[in-house]
């Protein structure tokens, strides 16, 4: 491929400049949909496309939209730019270098349904782009792509960036809604989601940073060119965070269903010092470790191939492991992670990865026995299905997958064994 | 009616509304699912997950939308791969439930071992030990041992006081978020909250002072582990030492049902004591909720400077004296007496009074009541009769509240028309300032103080209606029952009976009179005034000489001499004075004979609250053997005059009673002790699901028949009006306050903190004029008298008024012009501010 969709600013450069924007094809989508496109029609095409969530979940884009009723207004477009997995690097570069077509991306998804008022949350630590997000949505607004009668029409939007706090929790597209209101970021209770009752108790659309970013090529392009990307189920191009013990990190966009070898020895050069590859997170820190095996490196990375080597894709977070990793470290290094991003809501979570990371610390420290490595496998199974959110279940992957594809890290440690 | 669902659980079908959540459905046919965080009365958040139960929905085909059957003709049913909360989960048709399986019970044994590890199991010193859901869901569904290991633990603060009635011990929190949702959701004060997160997640108060909320008692029933307690019981004693008695709370005219434990101390001389005061469910009353002084403002029961003697004055002295010498002076004085003026105060039962009443028309005396409020007998006549519920008044109901801040002056009323808004009745507000029912009100109508009537009277049919109100008068005349309550907010006697008048007017025109949820209801300053009024007694219009030309004065349960200074010299004025009381108040004195009384937790009785309820309280202590209950006393003088009266058994005198006054026929202590079935089901088995309250096994109280004597009511023509104000002054206004420093609050010295100070709220416009700053200390005069206050600036307060707290020590009984002069000296330059 020698065009980007999505990091297009490493063709083109200064495209975070509203000129250059422009002089590129910037904001024409965005005329398009306003001047001559109905809302369905629009939503439709999200749907014609099989544009699916970047954020992680997957979820096919035009359908989520096509889940806001009419008959209860106003509504709501957050773009989700939280960013907070740990490996996910990818909205930042977006957010950084190539803004507007984040923000027209935000925009289409507004008037697909027809919010006047949306939002861009992110992340506290992401304060920098905040202030550049904020300077962009003025140059927006005095050029007259952002306003009251847009292009001479009925319709109006504004956008707001709203910052975060840093809490990894607010992520999560309910609590990211509670964080907005100004309450304490806790997810909300499922139903009522988020499209019915969302924020301020309006119908609210959330999505991605990198999801939106796909729009304004999708309505400038159509949907059967999105669907020449990609596999079928998983239409279009993914940007990977690719990182761990591999030779060239980055942000690498391919599209989906592009075999994890491609990415960790073409792009990312392979591991260092010739050190033989371990496994696979291909989902952040919440991912259950794939064994990195001749198969698994040349599965598709798309959803539904990723899955059936039960882990999953998520936001493509993809972290490489070699063999001088001990799965044991993984596993207190995650789980000391969501401990301290546990909301402390429901129980399990809050008590269980206090627990874990407990258990695990024992391990590490060489303090533990067999009997330990058992009782935290137990602890992380009687905690998965029973956490109000993801983030509780999420916590679990990484150690229950360690523990039953690297158990032997975990009893070198109990033995005594020095990493 | 809504829809009902039926669904089967545990084998046993149950049919609730639509809309119930599956731990209710479950509870109603006594299936217990375990719950922490989960509460009847509040919104659920799904929180604690030890709800977690199997749910299974009828199976539907796709394509037809037929239901799937299995091949013997019962309907297919699918289970979700995962167990689902039943706090959260609402109830469908056809839908099954398990709550045994041994997936469940993995389950609840899961969450709980989760739970200990971060817990102290410190239960041996823990107040909850003994009534705490943790641990009794922990002997029942927990693991016996934890694989936690103990010195992992996170050791946190375990005395932390959220204010001086809250103490928090942050080891035993588990995070459920009960108290923080009960503050924000129930009680509209969201001063407490979550701080940090995870493991580090805790209570903390956002408040200042600490934890302020009338109502933060409450937190801790329903909080399910020891981690809130209140300072007044706090290691005070292990629940299962207590002893309970039924009783109803007297403070105000709402009637809490309340159930006081009590146990053997050392410190009673072996015999029981009160270690604490409960809420007890009547949903029609209080729910399961009572305010921080029903809770609190108990201590007066247990104070040293109770009576124990009677006292006869002998020579310059009262001196202690056998029952039966002072009760003969005291029915030798009655009897030669040429004028008996009786005055008795709304704290007494109805007994008390109604003995009290008989003696007095014996001898052709005065039955006053020493109050600030009239209208008692219209409130009998036109007030909220059987089958009114405030906890049933919703959509097409209207609640017209007139001159009173509920909030301060009944807090469990203001909780019932908060709730009774939420649900969609037609709240109207008219006060003169704001208060904190305003929020929930659809409409509000501000008035000076002094036009109550004026502003009451636009309702009334036929009215002169001005632009701005005819929406409010539109919507109260279209609701389908109204309910009226007036308070004393900014009136006196005078202003009260314009104000109950017009309000009797009001409730009359609507012809509904005697129909469910329409009605007339007092918020009167003391828990039995409106028993005061049925039984006989009425305020004079113009106290102090009707005291001051008695030739005995019979005070019974009240203080005038401290009240007003006009008052103490009508008292010494009186040519005999005989006082029943707690204390040894003012009044007593001044007194020749001076009768100990019983309190309302040593002995028993009734009261009628402001909405025509009469209720039953029990004995909750021994009394000391030498004080007698006060019906007893007039009951021992009224056989010394040869009136047969009931001097033992308060029951047979509410039977005497029942037979003279028409409304309470048919009363018996026995039917106030009857109960029926409540909902949410509540009680100390299940302490998990409402708290550690208690259910109401003693009498849910009698609606009173309303009085019929043909009498129309009429509409007051005018407000009392205001006094002129002063060169120099102002008009000071009483208000009411919830912890005034009467007599039965201020022995409770954990409440002082709360208490309301003597000051004169102003607005910082009238302060300016006046050149007073905030917190500047006056000298405040009228009539013979001065007073010593402080200066509270508060823009609620209309320009020209100051408000004074009543009971704090101002004798301000209506609206009165007064003088107020700096205390600091101000060079004559400057004007003349001295009065």
């Amino acid at each position: 491929m020698s065009e980007f969709i999505l990091l297009r600013h490493r063709d083109i450069p200064d495209l975070d400049q509203l000129k250059v924007y422009l002089k590129n094809g910037g904001f024409e989508a965005w005329k398009k949909v306003v001047t001559s496109m109905e809302p369905v029609e629009l939503i439709q095409l999200a749907k014609d496309s099989g544009l699916r969530g970047r954020g992680g979940a997957g979820f096919p884009t035009g359908m989520k939209w096509s889940f806001v009723p009419n008959n209860l207004w106003p509504h709501y477009v957050v773009a989700n730019a939280d960013e907070s997995e740990p490996g996910t690097f990818k909205d930042r570069e977006i957010m950084e270098s190539n803004p507007f077509q984040f923000l027209e991306g935000l925009m289409i998804a507004s008037y697909a349904v027809q919010a006047q008022n949306s939002y861009a949350y992110l992340r506290g630590e992401f304060w920098q782009i905040g202030l550049k997000l904020n300077q962009k949505i003025a140059e927006l607004e005095k050029a007259g792509f952002l306003g009251d009668n847009l292009f001479g029409t009925q319709y109006s939007l504004r956008l707001h960036v709203h910052m975060g706090a840093g809490a990894y929790i607010c992520g999560e597209e309910t609590a990211l809604l509670e964080s907005i209101e100004g309450k304490l970021g806790q997810p909300r209770l499922r139903p009522p989601f988020p499209a019915v009752a969302g924020l301020y108790a309006s119908p609210t659309v959330i999505n991605n940073v990198e999801t939106l970013t796909n729009l304004p090529p999708i309505v400038q392009n159509g949907a059967t060119w999105f669907r020449e990307h990609g596999t079928e189920k998983s239409p279009g191009v993914k940007i990977f965070s690719l990182s761990g013990c591999v030779n060239n990190p980055g942000n690498y966009e391919l599209p989906l269903g592009a075999p994890f070898r491609k990415l960790i020895y073409e792009l990312g050069g392979g591991i260092p010092e010739g050190r033989t590859i371990k496994a696979i997170m291909a989902a952040g820190a919440s991912s259950a470790l794939i064994p990195a095996t001749e198969a698994a490196l040349d599965t598709p990375m798309d959803y539904e191939s990723v899955a059936n080597l039960g882990a999953s894709l998520g936001s493509a977070s993809v972290i490489i492991l070699d063999e001088s990793v001990s799965m044991s470290w993984l596993a207190q290094k995650t789980t000391h992670f969501f401990k301290h991003e546990s909301c402390g809501k429901c129980t399990p979570c809050r008590e269980g990865t206090y627990w874990m990371a407990h258990i695990l610390d024992r391990i590490e420290d060489g303090g533990a026995s067999a009997k330990d490595v058992d009782l935290l496998f137990t602890v992380a199974r009687q905690m998965q299905n029973k956490c109000l959110c993801a983030l509780g279940e999420f916590s679990t992957m990484p150690v229950v997958s360690s523990l039953e594809k690297f158990r032997r890290d975990f009893l070198a440690r109990v033995d005594g064994q020095t990493r | 009616m809504p829809k009902m669902v039926t669904l089967t659980i545990d084998n046993h079908p149950v049919t609730v509304p639509q809309g119930t959540v599956v731990v209710d459905a479950a509870k109603k046919i006594g299936v217990d699912i375990p719950v922490f965080c989960y509460h009847p009365k509040m919104e659920p958040v799904g929180m604690c997950r030890l709800c977690l139960v199997e749910i299974g929905r009828p199976m539907v085909d796709r394509a037809t939308g037929q239901p799937l059957m299995n091949e013997d003709g019962t309907p297919k049913v699918q289970f979700g791969p995962k167990l689902e909360t039943g706090c959260t989960t609402p109830v469908s048709e056809g839908m099954v439930v398990h709550t045994q399986t041994d997936g469940v019970t993995a389950a609840r044994k899961d969450i709980l071992e989760f739970l200990l590890t971060s817990h102290p199991l410190d239960c041996p010193i823990c107040d909850k030990g003994g009534e705490c859901p943790l641990q009794n869901l922990t002997m029942r569904h927990g693991p016996g041992n934890s694989r936690f290991l103990f010195d992992e633990k996170q050791h946190l603060g375990k005395n932390i006081p959220l204010g001086e009635l809250i103490y928090l011990d942050r080891e035993r929190c588990i995070q459920c978020a009960r108290c923080v949702r009960f503050q924000s959701d129930v009680v509209d004060d969201p001063v407490i909250g979550f701080y940090n997160r995870g493991r580090k997640l805790e209570i903390m108060s956002n408040s200042n002072p600490g934890f302020d909320s009338i109502f933060s008692g409450n937190t801790t029933d329903i909080c399910p582990v020891g981690a809130l307690t209140t300072a007044d019981f706090r290691f005070g004693a292990r629940p299962w030492e207590l002893k309970s008695a039924a009783s109803i709370c007297t403070h105000c005219p709402v009637g809490c049902n309340l159930t006081i434990n009590v146990r053997r101390e050392a410190k009673s001389g072996g015999d029981v004591a009160i270690k604490r005061i409960m809420p007890r469910q009547n949903e029609s009353v209080n729910e399961i909720w009572i305010c921080d002084k029903g809770r609190m403002a108990y201590h007066y029961a247990e104070s040293k400077e109770r009576l124990t003697s009677p006292l006869v004055r002998k020579g310059a002295d009262l001196q202690p004296v056998s029952w039966d010498e002072a009760l003969d002076l005291a029915a030798e004085k009655i009897r030669s007496a040429g004028q008996l003026v009786t005055l008795a105060g709304g704290r007494l039962s109805n007994e008390d009074l109604f003995n009290l009443a008989q003696v007095t028309q014996k001898v052709n005396g005065r039955a006053l009541l020493h109050t600030h409020m009239a209208g008692g007998d219209l409130v009998a006549r036109y007030g909220l009769p059987e089958g009114s519920d405030l906890g049933a008044l919703g959509k097409g109901d209207a609640i017209l509240v007139i001159a009173s801040d509920l909030h301060q002056e009944a807090p469990v009323w203001w909780l019932r028309l908060k709730q009774a808004a939420k649900r969609g009745a037609e709240l109207i507000v008219l006060n003169p300032r704001e208060t904190r029912l305003d929020k929930f009100a659809g409409h509000v109508v501000r008035y000076p103080y002094g036009q109550e009537v004026e502003t009451l009277s636009v309702f009334l049919p036929g009215a002169q209606v001005p632009e701005a109100l005819q929406a409010v008068v539109s919507a109260f005349q279209a609701a389908e029952n109204a309910v009226v309550f007036y308070g004393s907010e900014g009136l006196g006697l005078d202003g009260s009976q314009a104000v109950a008048q017009t309000a009797a007017a009001l409730v009359f025109s609507r012809g509904k009179t005697g129909q469910p949820n329409n009605g007339l209801v007092a918020v009167w300053p003391n828990g039995n005034t409106q028993g005061a009024w049925d039984m006989g007694f009425k305020p004079s219009a113009d106290l102090a000489s009707a005291v001051r030309t008695a030739d005995v004065l019979w005070a019974a349960a009240v203080d005038p001499a401290s009240d007003d200074p006009a008052l103490a010299e009508a008292v010494d004025g009186a040519r005999f004075v005989i006082v029943q009381e707690l204390f040894l108040s003012e009044t007593a004195r001044r007194a020749d004979i001076v009768f100990p009384a019983q309190s309302f937790a040593e002995r028993e009785g009734t009261v009628t609250s402001g909405e025509l309820r009469v209720q039953r309280y029990y004995p909750a202590i021994r009394p000391d053997a030498n004080t007698r209950p006060d019906f007893a006393i007039s009951a021992q003088i009224g056989l010394r005059l040869g009136l047969k009266l009931e001097a033992h058994l308060s029951s047979l005198a509410l039977l005497r009673a029942v037979e003279k006054v028409p409304t309470y026929a048919g009363l018996s202590y026995q039917r106030l002790a009857e109960v029926t079935e409540q909902w949410p089901i509540f009680g100390r088995k299940d302490m998990y699901y409402g708290g550690t309250g208690y259910a109401n096994s003693q009498g849910l109280g009698v609606k009173l028949a309303l009085a019929a004597d043909g009498i129309n009511p009429h509409a007051a023509k005018e407000s009392a009006g205001m006094p002129p104000a002063a060169v120099n002054g102002l008009v000071l206004v009483p208000v009411t306050r919830l912890f005034d420093r009467g007599a039965t609050v201020m022995p409770s010295t954990l409440l002082h903190q709360r208490l309301a100070d003597k000051v004169l709220q102003l607005h910082p416009r009238t302060a300016e004029k006046l050149g007073l700053n905030a917190d500047s200390d006056v000298l405040v005069a009228a009539n013979n008298w001065t007073v010593e206050a402080r200066i509270q600036l508060d823009e609620n307060v209309p320009v020209g008024v100051a408000l004074v707290p009543r009971s704090t020590g101002f004798p301000v009984t209506a609206p009165l012009a007064a003088a107020v002069t700096s205390r600091v000296a101000v060079p004559e330059v400057y004007g003349g501010l001295r009065s």
